[in-house]
């Protein structure tokens, strides 16, 4: 075990730049460091001694890579010496709570820029500047937490030098290049949100609107780019590639980027973020309503909380899928890790996992059947309730049955084996993929009541209308429970993944057809009663805290189990763990890690919320300042 | 007919429910719901039966208004001492009984599919269980008569080693199977071989227990390392064997 001493003599350079296996030897590698040193020197003001040895670095660094073109890159093979300690702290859970807390609020701050820039094109495309000023409030309060999520991206990087040089280094051999160009597009965004924030009311108008939207785009871009290499890099460590038999990396930057999980991962991340990111600034909503005084601010923050709810369940919806498609992808590419994950040490976390997917739909659901008290009208529909949660609670129990059961020798016994007979079946993917689908298809029907809730349609083809939509969600169940048990329980494993697609696009069609019909129907309806935006119970807002607190939640513990099913290995199969903590804690331990990170960074959030308000606040310092009378 | 109190409509609705399952699962199929599973069952129908019933304003205070007048009001004095000392009361009995000792094993959270390691060494050679197939899947297309044979003679050699646990159904009941802990798998269970490559089942069945992975230990299973007993081509016999019997196809990417 290394000591803060060996530590010291590392960052002199005594052992990290001389030592046998040479962790930053690389000419690529030394061309990154010349120029973050060039950056940095530039950053401090720097000396010109320190500018001048950071531009020496960096040409020959170079040089060097002109002189000397590398054949393969291979993963060196360790012992657990050659993972510096630091007195008192676990490498492991630090590099673990860092890198949760940087990639919740990157996650976040990634988002909301999409949305905003949404929101901004229906302000301009309505002309209402509610949309706009709605839009504006987002992005500020993400302003904050993007320099916490780069200040968390710094620390993320300087825990991964200190702790796993040798992994840092072998990564930043093969992705060298990109990580140079991810600092490059880091500043692009920075100057793009900046412009986007601080431009918001200069940029108001006719060609300025336009422009402000197009650097709003520009932003997304960068952002989405940004987070695309990043999945590259945490994705090769899953599903290495460009590896030839001998364990040696032979490929490019792009064939080691395009392995065979980034897709799947890109596409998860993109669609959860937005739904994270909707969640996060629905609690801010939540926060802001439950700490106004005058009924217009209540009124502000209610339609801002049900404008971000919104958001979070358009994104919710597909998320399933996505992660269905990305847990396939899993198990497609190795039977091993698909195990380990569904059926293997972390089933009973991917039940927790289950058990928080059912408490978002309970929770938005909960927050849509409150709002409708905003209108008097509601009252026709409110007798629905009852049946919408049979409905998606019956489904919500499906969802998480476990097929493996926790008993007593008792149980068993009465069981005649370790599986029940009727909930044993429940207990697999068909049974799972259903129940969401029905979970989402009554969630979708939830919004529908609530869209109606202060409208009645005028149109002559009412009933017709009716009939129509329930014709569509009948046969619609009734093809998701075909599909399901037929594919599910009597065909191959491949028809089994298969009907998930037929699944899923019975269930969008379902939602697409029937929200455009409804559409159709209460174009020029009539309003029965008003809706009264601030007119909600404190309840809902706490159905909103629940929905982020939730997500966050969620997203901490899959995200542990997608770095966990490497086991063993830094990079699967390719470079092995010998570091003292290459073991899978208990679940326990997992989870409690998870949470305290959890509780981590709502400490943070509602530290940034606090901040977003008292922005506004002006002190009276009458007769503090020479010469001002008044304050 | 007077109407039944909310708060009472809401414990008639979770009692019912609760009441439901008790039926269906314990009376009328023999199967009961384990308790670790009731108690999440019941968690959630509680969560729902009170999100439907604090959805509206109206409900919501048809709900809480009996038990805000429980508390505050003077006159229910007598009413409320009662209520605060049986409910602690018995929430004092619950925890007593559940903390009374009893001779029960502890209950244990078992994987029951260990995760395969990426390669093993079986019959003194490495497998790659990534790519490895059953040699002899290809017959059922190509020489159906080979095929049935090869069936036929795995299920011998399912009936003289493996039934004494597994069950001459494939069941999971055979006659040693009471005997063990945990009782053996039942194949014909949708949620066992039917989820599984046969890599996965060639390595479970050559290395048995003892070549459970260390990683998910600890590790129970009394399965002899059947590499010791049987050859490499009956064991992928009897893999074909099962699930010929059972009606189940091994889990594969490519279409039939």
């Amino acid at each position: 075990m290394k000591g803060v001493g060996d530590l010291k003599k590392m960052i002199n350079g005594h052992m990290l730049f001389c030592n046998a296996k040479n962790p930053f030897g690389s000419s690529s590698v030394r061309s990154l460091l010349g120029f973050m040193a060039l950056a940095f020197a530039m950053l401090l003001g720097g000396s010109t001694d320190l500018l001048a040895a950071a531009v020496d670095a960096a040409s020959g660094a170079v040089q060097g890579a002109a002189d000397t073109v590398p054949s393969g890159i291979s993963a060196p093979e360790l012992i657990a010496t050659d993972y510096p300690t630091v007195s008192g702290v676990n490498s492991r859970v630090t590099v673990w709570l860092v890198a949760q807390l940087h990639l919740w609020f990157a996650a976040f701050v990634l988002a909301v820029p999409i949305f905003v820039f949404i929101i901004e094109a229906i302000g301009m495309k309505t002309r209402d500047q509610r949309y706009d000023d709605m839009a504006y409030e987002f992005i500020k309060i993400s302003i904050t937490a993007y320099s916490l999520t780069a200040i968390l991206g710094g620390l993320l990087l300087f825990s991964l030098i200190v702790f796993y040089p040798h992994l840092f280094s072998y990564l930043s051999e093969i992705f060298g290049e990109s990580m140079f160009y991810y600092a490059l597009a880091f500043f692009a965004e920075s100057a793009a949100l900046y412009l986007y924030y601080y431009g918001w009311h200069w940029l108001q108008g006719g060609f300025r609107k336009w422009l402000h939207l197009s650097i709003g785009l520009v932003l997304n871009a960068v952002g989405t780019t940004l987070m695309f290499l990043a999945n590259g890099w945490v994705t090769f460590m899953m599903s290495p590639a460009g590896i030839d038999p001998g364990g040696v990396f032979s490929g490019d930057t792009w064939v080691a980027m395009h392995n065979y999980l980034w897709n799947p991962i890109n596409l998860h991340r993109f669609i959860a973020n937005i739904a994270y990111g909707g969640s996060i600034v629905g609690a801010y909503a939540a926060f802001r309503f439950l700490s106004a005084g005058r009924p217009e601010e209540r009124a502000h923050y209610d339609w801002m909380g049900y404008n971000a709810n919104f958001i979070a369940i358009l994104a919710l919806l597909p998320l399933p899928f996505a992660g269905y498609y990305l847990a396939a992808e899993i198990y497609a590419y190795s039977q091993q890790m698909g195990i380990t994950l569904m059926g293997g040490i972390f089933a009973w976390l991917f039940i927790i996992q289950a058990v928080l997917i059912g408490t978002l739909f309970l929770s938005a659901n909960y927050y849509l059947w409150c709002g409708m008290g905003r209108s008097d009208g509601a009252v026709r529909y409110n007798g629905y309730i009852k049946y919408l949660a049979i409905a998606i609670i019956g489904s919500f129990l499906v969802w998480f049955t476990p097929h493996t059961l926790v008993l007593t020798n008792e149980e068993l016994k009465a069981l005649g084996g370790p599986y029940h007979k009727y909930l044993g079946p429940l207990g697999i993917m068909p049974a799972k993929n259903t129940a969401v689908n029905i979970m989402i298809l009554f969630t979708a029907l939830s919004f529908l009541f609530y869209r109606r809730s202060n409208r009645i349609a005028t149109v002559t083809w009412v009933n017709a209308g009716n009939a129509a939509q329930l014709a569509l969600y009948t046969t619609g169940i009734a093809n998701l429970l075909f599909l399901g048990i037929y594919h599910g329980y009597f065909t191959n494993t491949v028809y089994k993944v298969a009907a998930s697609i037929p699944q899923v696009m019975t269930t969008l069609i379902i939602i697409v057809v029937s929200i455009t019909l409804d559409s159709l129907m209460y174009r020029g309806s009539r309003e029965v009663a008003p809706l009264n935006w601030g007119r909600v119970p404190n309840r809902a807002q706490y159905a909103l805290f629940l929905l982020a607190v939730a997500f966050t939640w969620l997203m901490g513990l899959m995200g542990y189990i997608r770095s966990g099913i490497r086991q063993h290995w830094h990079v699967t199969d390719v470079f092995r763990d010998a570091s003292p903590d290459a073991y899978t804690p208990t679940l326990g331990y997992a989870a409690n890690i998870v949470s305290i990170g959890t509780i981590l960074f709502m400490v943070l959030v509602i530290f940034v919320f606090w901040l977003s308000q008292i922005s506004s606040r002006r002190t009276d310092a009458r007769g503090y300042w020479k010469g001002v009378q008044g304050g | 007919m007077p109407k039944i109190p909310r708060l009472a409509q809401l414990v008639l609705v979770i009692g019912g429910i609760y009441a439901g399952f008790w039926l269906i699962f314990d009376l009328l199929l023999g199967q009961p719901i384990p308790a670790s599973l009731m108690r999440m069952y019941m968690f959630f129908v509680v969560t729902g039966v009170l999100m439907v019933f604090t959805a509206t304003e109206e409900s919501t205070r048809q709900l809480v208004d009996p038990i805000r007048a429980l508390v505050e009001e003077p006159g229910r004095r007598l009413m409320r001492n009662v209520v605060f000392f049986v409910v602690p009361g018995l929430a004092a009995v619950a925890v007593f009984l559940q903390m009374q000792p009893s001779d029960e094993a502890p209950l244990e959270l078992r994987s029951i599919h260990p995760a395969p390691p990426s390669s093993a060494k079986i019959f003194g050679k490495r497998y790659d269980l990534m790519s490895l197939e059953n040699p002899y899947r290809h017959l059922e297309k190509d020489d159906p008569e080979q095929f049935r044979e090869l069936v036929t003679d795995g299920g011998e050699v399912y009936i003289r080693n493996c039934q004494y646990c597994h069950g001459d159904k494939l069941d999971g009941k055979g006659p040693y199977a009471q005997g063990l802990n945990p009782v053996p798998l039942n194949f014909q269970d949708i949620g066992t071989i039917a989820q599984l490559q046969e890599s996965f089942l060639f390595w479970r069945i050559a290395t048995g227990g003892p070549g459970l992975p260390k990683e998910a230990t600890p590790w129970i299973s009394s399965m002899p390392a059947w590499q010791e007993f049987l050859s490499e081509e009956q064991i992928w016999q009897v893999i074909l064997y099962l699930y010929d019997y059972t009606g189940h196809q091994p889990r594969s990417w490519g279409h039939e």
